[in-house]
């Protein structure tokens, strides 16, 4: 019998944290499907497809995409499109730059004695837990008295001048998935025996044939977790884009907030349906990948 | 060949700061010469050295004093990917990520050697240390003796002047050990190449050595055949380190060109006829050294010199040998004695409290300076 007997405390506080945990989620792709136009109370499904969109007041009564009808409305939207490529344009450069940085600083801290190197080590951690909100607040200080001290300084006009958006946003998204990167890549490299790249100069490689084709390979499953962390982190931030961006640099948070203080309709619950989808196969990824690194260490 | 050593370690120091920002002397002027096609061994316990000469040698590390030679040429800082030298690593350090073959066939790789060259020199490398059929696999899926042989082959197919070897054998099991010391004996011979073979392990050393260079804090305390060291150790830690040894602290009574006599408190008795060494002077106070297995125990008195009255204390049977433990006056000392027959029977050997005479023969006690 297993020692360890199930109290119905624990189920209890299980089930509890489950609720709380999906129900929102449940709740939210239900309402994607609703008929009301209004998404206040849940209508019941859009029942019939026709050639046309049938209206019955604030009720969708045919569409031609059925059921999926806000999923149609959301593939019209111009504006979602163009969001969601700047969002993902945004977290592919952030993520591939940081992931850059973040492995060579984890190198650099594992492998040499530096005198400011626990001051590097603790300025890693600050990024990760002083608000959102103050770096969002910092970047766009920062970028809006450099930017308006270099445009006044060279005298640029038009469409020369420096100013918030695609750029600010991906450089202040890379400042702060950096440390994350730095993080995972270095646990992964705690147990790395430096024999490994010993044995491979030893063979006649140089420095940088040894980490191509030793230390690399070996700590890729580390350097992929960070990047899928830091992809992740990317694609919903919230509050240090909301600082940071500008004109035609709407990202998907960013538009989503835009249209909630308009009107509500289920457009929004199709487009959190899609997102939720996405960032789930990002998760499911990177925990296969972890899976996999666990299995060659045992 | 351009010299006549393989390698040459010429007044070597290696200082690191430990982490408590003192300075310490890991290799304390070190000076070793390794011949063409010698089989040569650093010992000593962990710290004495040992590794640490073995990675300047291989590059890894560069001395602070002194010079590295390798076929006469000066090293400097030369990389470890420009010397003529491999290693097999203690841990192996096989590439994980690679095959059996992908591991073997790095190093010439990195050669530029070509696609059928390489086929074939890996070939010959596995069936050298008897994996042929095992390319295809990663280390994971190979015993602990089987990478072994996977980090032999991947030193040995890139047919280095010199093979370094930093106790290669320490993970496996004891049969398997003595096994894989009599097969890299072999190969040595039989491939003519120098090895340079660190271990702590005295009997490893032993059985494959030509020459021992024997460490202790940093410096080499001797260096000689597995002889030389054995019979002759040149100080204390020596004879202690290498096999077991009875020591009794004494002082010379006369000396001669040849021949000491000794007395020693402890007996309170005088060992003559004991062969000297050089440095040594009349009344010096010496330890005096004899090894357990070279010592007679006798049941009669035979009134001869150097016999002395024991009592058995204890007898310790270990298979091929018995160890018996005696008190001698004030002394305590042990003898090893081979179980040339069967001990089944309890009457066939000494019992505890039995009193025996114990003769030391003169030609196997060695006297030493006190350290």
């Amino acid at each position: 019998m297993n020692p360890f007997r199930r109290s119905p405390f624990v189920i209890a506080a299980a089930v509890l944290v489950y609720v709380f945990l999906y129900a929102p989620i449940v709740g939210l792709v239900l309402y994607s499907f609703n008929a009301s136009r209004a998404n206040v109370k849940f209508e019941g499904f859009i029942p019939e497809f026709s050639d046309r969109v049938v209206m019955d007041g604030s009720l969708v009564k045919s569409s031609p995409c059925g059921p999926f009808h806000w999923y149609c409305d959301l593939a019209k939207n111009d504006d979602v499109a163009e969001a969601a490529g700047n969002t993902l344009t945004i977290a592919f450069t952030a993520t591939i730059i940081s992931t850059i940085i973040g492995t060579m600083s984890a190198i650099a801290l594992q492998r040499y004695d530096f005198k400011i190197k626990p001051f590097s080590q603790l300025a890693l951690y600050i990024p990760i837990v002083i608000p959102e909100i103050v770096m969002g607040i910092g970047a766009l200080t920062l970028f809006s008295q450099l930017f308006g001290w270099i445009n006044a300084t060279f005298n640029l006009s038009g469409n020369a001048r420096l100013s918030l958006g695609m750029a600010t946003v991906t450089i202040s998204h890379i400042a702060f998935m950096v440390p994350f990167v730095t993080l995972v890549v270095q646990a992964r490299l705690q147990g790395f025996d430096k024999s490994y790249e010993e044995a491979a100069m030893d063979l006649g490689a140089d420095e940088w044939t040894t980490f191509r084709r030793v230390t690399f390979p070996m700590i890729l499953p580390g350097v992929m977790s960070g990047a899928l962390l830091a992809f992740t982190l990317s694609l919903d931030d919230f509050v240090i884009t909301f600082f940071t961006n500008g004109p035609g640099s709407t990202t998907l948070p960013i538009y989503v907030y835009g249209l909630l203080r308009r009107i509500i309709t289920p457009q929004v619950n199709a487009l959190s349906t899609v997102w939720i989808l996405i960032v789930f196969l990002a998760v499911l990824a990177l925990q296969i990948i972890q899976n996999r690194e666990q299995k060659q260490h045992s | 060949m351009a010299s006549e050593f393989a390698v040459e370690m010429r007044d070597i120091v290696k200082r690191f700061i430990t982490p408590e920002g003192n300075e310490m002397a890991a290799v304390d002027n070190v000076t070793m010469q390794i011949k063409n096609g010698e089989f040569f061994s650093m010992l000593g316990s962990s710290g004495c050295g040992k590794t640490t000469s073995l990675r300047m040698i291989a590059g890894f590390e560069w001395p602070t004093e002194g010079e590295v030679y390798i076929e006469g040429v000066a090293m400097g800082h030369t990389p470890p990917f420009q010397r003529k030298v491999n290693t097999v690593f203690q841990s192996y350090a096989l590439f994980q990520h690679l095959t059996v073959y992908q591991n073997l066939a790095f190093g010439l790789e990195m050669e530029g050697a070509k696609d059928d060259e390489i086929k074939k020199r890996v070939g010959h490398a596995l069936d050298m240390v008897q994996l042929t059929g095992m390319d295809r696999r990663k280390p994971k899926q190979l015993s602990g003796g089987q990478q072994q042989r996977v980090a032999l082959a991947r030193a040995l197919v890139k047919t280095p002047d010199v093979l370094l070897l930093d106790e290669p054998l320490g993970a496996l099991d004891l049969k398997l050990r003595k096994e894989m010391q009599l097969e890299l004996k072999a190969l040595q011979q039989q491939l003519g190449i120098t090895f340079i073979y660190v271990t702590h392990d005295q009997e490893e050393a032993l059985t494959m050595s030509d020459r021992i260079a024997v460490m202790s804090k940093g410096k080499v305390q001797q260096m000689g055949t597995p002889v030389e060291v054995y019979e002759r150790p040149s100080n204390k830690f020596v004879a202690d380190f290498i096999g077991e040894s009875n020591f009794f602290e004494g002082k010379i009574k006369s000396l001669s060109k040849d021949e000491a006599s000794v007395f020693i408190p402890s007996l309170n008795a005088e060992v003559v006829g004991m062969p000297v060494s050089e440095g040594l002077v009349k009344g010096e106070e010496v330890v005096v050294s004899i090894r357990p297995e070279k010592i007679r125990i006798t049941e009669k008195d035979l009134k001869n010199t150097n016999l002395f009255h024991a009592r058995v204390t204890n007898t310790v049977y270990i298979g091929a040998d018995t160890h018996v433990y005696l008190d001698v006056n004030h002394a305590k000392l042990k003898v090893l004695e081979q179980n040339r027959i069967s001990r089944l029977d309890p009457k066939s050997f000494y019992v505890v409290g039995q009193d025996v005479w114990l003769m030391l023969m003169p030609e196997n006690t060695l006297v030493l300076k006190k350290d």
